[in-house]
């Protein structure tokens, strides 16, 4: 097992490499720079423009910015941001865990509620339980989740006001202990429901797919045919193997905690990285951007050794080598 | 004589397709006595599973359902049992083993705890208990090194011997009849004879009744006491298994004991019986092989014989002999 694992992170190198390179070019090749953005400035000179570039390095040939970026990727210097005036690292460390907590409470209820819709819907195939939750699971699916969230927004923030607007705190105030942490849940419900209810919806299906290919497999008759109970059928039997594939799934959607939701926390104004990687976008902060498109490329990386490591676990079938 | 065990009253089970009705079991009768070997015999989808798991009460629905008929286990109608009774027969006074040995076993649970499972529900044994008797299985099912076996996962078994822990775990609660559907199809030869050998040591050691499902005349002729023949979901013939090779009454029973390759007889070609099976879907009122038959009469496409003994018992559903014993 540990072999497996140091071998698989060996071997992870050069896609590490290779992705570096790739990212690096589509940033860089992309038309415009921070600098550019400048420029719609008025105040702003060519001649000055020239400076700032060279200022920030951008005047630089590109394999030469690429070694010196890379190089500072292996120290764990991911530069400074542009826009912030900090390192990308810090930067990034003020607003991921923001994202972080969000993203912990929507995995959360998204796989509580898919697993119990998933499993109840397959095992009671064409039911009326069913057929709803196959027509619903389709609405969300298909709504975009600005769309949600905007419409969340006004029925329960500003038709309702049961929930604030935006923000993870109330403004002003300075809460501590537990009233802080009400606070923050208060100022969650929105965010999380929207993007609970956009995703719940695919994972359900898989749940009931998974479910109802295992409940037609023989040895799911043969434990009928022991005489055991239907829920030691689908619970012991059935389950576990239902369960197997989406082990993968659930891994791999690990890196995702950290990525942040740039529509909705935009629309939420929530503090977390995926605004802030958005609001980057816009002003072509790159080594914030870069920084972060790293940070998750590593993540899936990892999330994906991880994936085949609990899988090798949780199927006798599946040696590690 | 031994009384019945087991007695298929008139029993319809049908499938609503998409397609159509199909009439799987259609009005099926015939009985299995205490320690006795019943082989079903019949070609692909004549309805040979599907009357066993009806028994079982395990026809998935939809689209199955049992439409009618008595199924007489141990003087009770088990079609008439609540689901917490049927799960008392099942696996403990019933034993099943299927065809697919590499399927039937569930490949997350190891050997140990399915075997096990059965001696806790039903026997109520602690799991102490059940463990030192799931290893008496092994051993009794003929596989060495039984502690090994028992935290094995079904995977790390050959074909064989995860169809011993199938038999072992239909064994394990000393069931008064064991089903067993077509257990050797999946195998190889010699594997094919250990099994069945294995079968006719264990029935004889309990004096268990045994209702084998096969379509191999060979087998039937080594294990059966009495035979059963379907054709379309009916049963078109029955009869002790000496009796049935002897005389075989019915055209497709004869055709079937043609069929049959002969060890030292060597043949160009074996013979086949022409045609197909009919199309399962809306089946009318005549005898379902006349397509095939080469005796059929006008009569035969009118009208479905219906099956009728002889002077032996020996049981036939065709026209040819309806005129003989009914002057
Ligand atoms: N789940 C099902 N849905 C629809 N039709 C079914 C189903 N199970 C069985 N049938 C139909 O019932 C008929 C009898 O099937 P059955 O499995 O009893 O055949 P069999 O005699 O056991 O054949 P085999 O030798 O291939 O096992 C077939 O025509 C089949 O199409
Ligand atoms: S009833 Fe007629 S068609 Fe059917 S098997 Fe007998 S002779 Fe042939
Ligand atoms: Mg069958």
């Amino acid at each position: 097992m540990t072999q497996f694992i140091i071998r698989r992170l060996l071997q992870s190198i050069p896609t590490l490499i290779g992705a570096s390179i790739v990212i690096f070019l589509i940033f860089a090749l992309a038309p415009g720079d921070y600098v550019t953005r400048q420029l719609e400035n008025p105040k702003m000179t060519e001649e000055r423009a020239a400076q700032l570039r060279a200022l920030y390095g951008l005047d630089k040939p590109l394999p030469e910015r690429y070694v010196s970026w890379a190089t500072g990727l292996l120290k764990g210097d991911l530069g400074d941001s542009l826009m912030f005036r900090k390192p990308v690292v810090q930067v990034i460390n003020d607003f991921i865990w923001n994202s972080f907590i969000l993203g912990v409470a929507i995995m959360f209820f998204e796989w509580l509620i898919a697993s119990i819709v998933g499993i109840y819907s397959a095992i009671r195939q064409y039911s009326v339980f069913d057929t709803i939750a196959t027509l619903l699971v389709f609405i969300l699916y298909s709504l975009p989740s600005f769309f949600l969230g905007l419409v969340m927004l006004k029925i329960f923030a500003v038709d309702h006001r049961w929930f604030p607007l935006g923000g993870m705190i109330t403004t002003g105030s300075n809460y501590t202990g537990w009233a802080y942490i009400v606070d923050v849940a208060k100022h969650m419900v929105l965010p999380v429901a929207t993007l609970t209810l956009i995703s719940v919806g695919g994972l359900s299906r898989y749940f009931r797919a998974n479910m109802l290919e295992v409940i037609k497999q023989d040895y799911i008759r043969t434990a009928r045919a022991k005489g055991l109970k239907e829920r030691t059928v689908i619970f012991k039997h059935a389950l576990r193997n239902a369960l197997l594939p989406l082990i993968t799934l659930f891994t791999l959607e690990l890196p995702s905690l950290f990525a942040g939701a740039m529509i909705t926390e935009r629309i939420y104004n929530w503090p977390g990285i995926g605004k802030v990687v958005l609001e980057a976008i816009y002003v072509r902060d790159y080594p914030l951007f870069l920084g972060y498109t790293m940070l998750i490329t590593v993540l899936t990386i990892l999330a994906n050794i991880l994936a085949d490591v609990l899988y090798g676990v949780a199927d006798p079938r599946v040696r590690l080598k | 004589m031994a009384k019945n065990i087991v007695e298929f009253r008139n029993l319809k089970t049908y499938f609503y397709t998409e397609e159509g009705v199909v009439k799987a079991v259609n009005d099926v009768s015939f009985s299995i006595r205490e320690g006795e070997t019943v082989c079903v015999v019949g070609e692909s989808g004549c309805g040979k599973s599907v009357t066993a798991l009806s028994l079982m009460r395990l026809i998935q629905s939809p689209p199955g359902k049992i439409e009618g008929g008595e199924i007489i286990f141990d003087g009770r109608d088990v079609l008439k049992l609540s689901e917490a009774e049927m799960r008392k027969i099942r696996g403990n006074e019933i034993g099943m083993i299927f065809q697919e040995p590499m399927t039937s076993l569930n490949p997350v649970l190891t050997i140990g705890e399915q075997l096990m499972e059965p001696l806790m529900v039903h026997k109520f044994m602690s799991k102490k208990e059940a463990w030192n008797k799931a290893i008496e299985l092994i051993k009794q099912v003929g596989i060495p090194r039984a502690e090994q076996i028992m935290t094995s996962y079904p995977h790390e078994l050959s074909g064989g011997m995860r169809q011993r822990i199938m038999i072992a775990i239909a064994l394990s609660c000393d069931p008064k009849l064991l089903i067993a559907d077509e257990p050797t199809t999946a195998l190889d030869v010699t594997i094919q004879a250990q099994i069945l050998d294995l079968l006719r040591k264990i029935k004889q050691e309990r004096n268990m009744a045994l209702m084998l499902i096969t379509h191999d005349l060979g087998i039937v002729a080594e294990m059966a006491d009495y035979v059963v023949v379907m054709y379309a979901g009916k049963v078109i013939e029955e009869a002790p298994v000496r009796e049935l090779f002897k005389n075989p009454k019915h055209p497709y029973t004869r055709g079937l004991l043609k069929a049959k390759p002969i060890i030292g007889k060597r043949q160009d070609k074996l013979y086949t019986i022409p045609g197909q099976v009919p199309n399962p879907i809306g089946l009318g009122n005549y005898c379902y092989f006349s397509d095939r038959c080469e005796y059929a009469m006008d009569i035969c496409r009118q009208k479905i014989p219906q099956l009728t003994a002889d002077e032996n018992g020996h049981k036939v559903a065709c026209w040819l002999y309806e005129g003989e014993w009914k002057k």
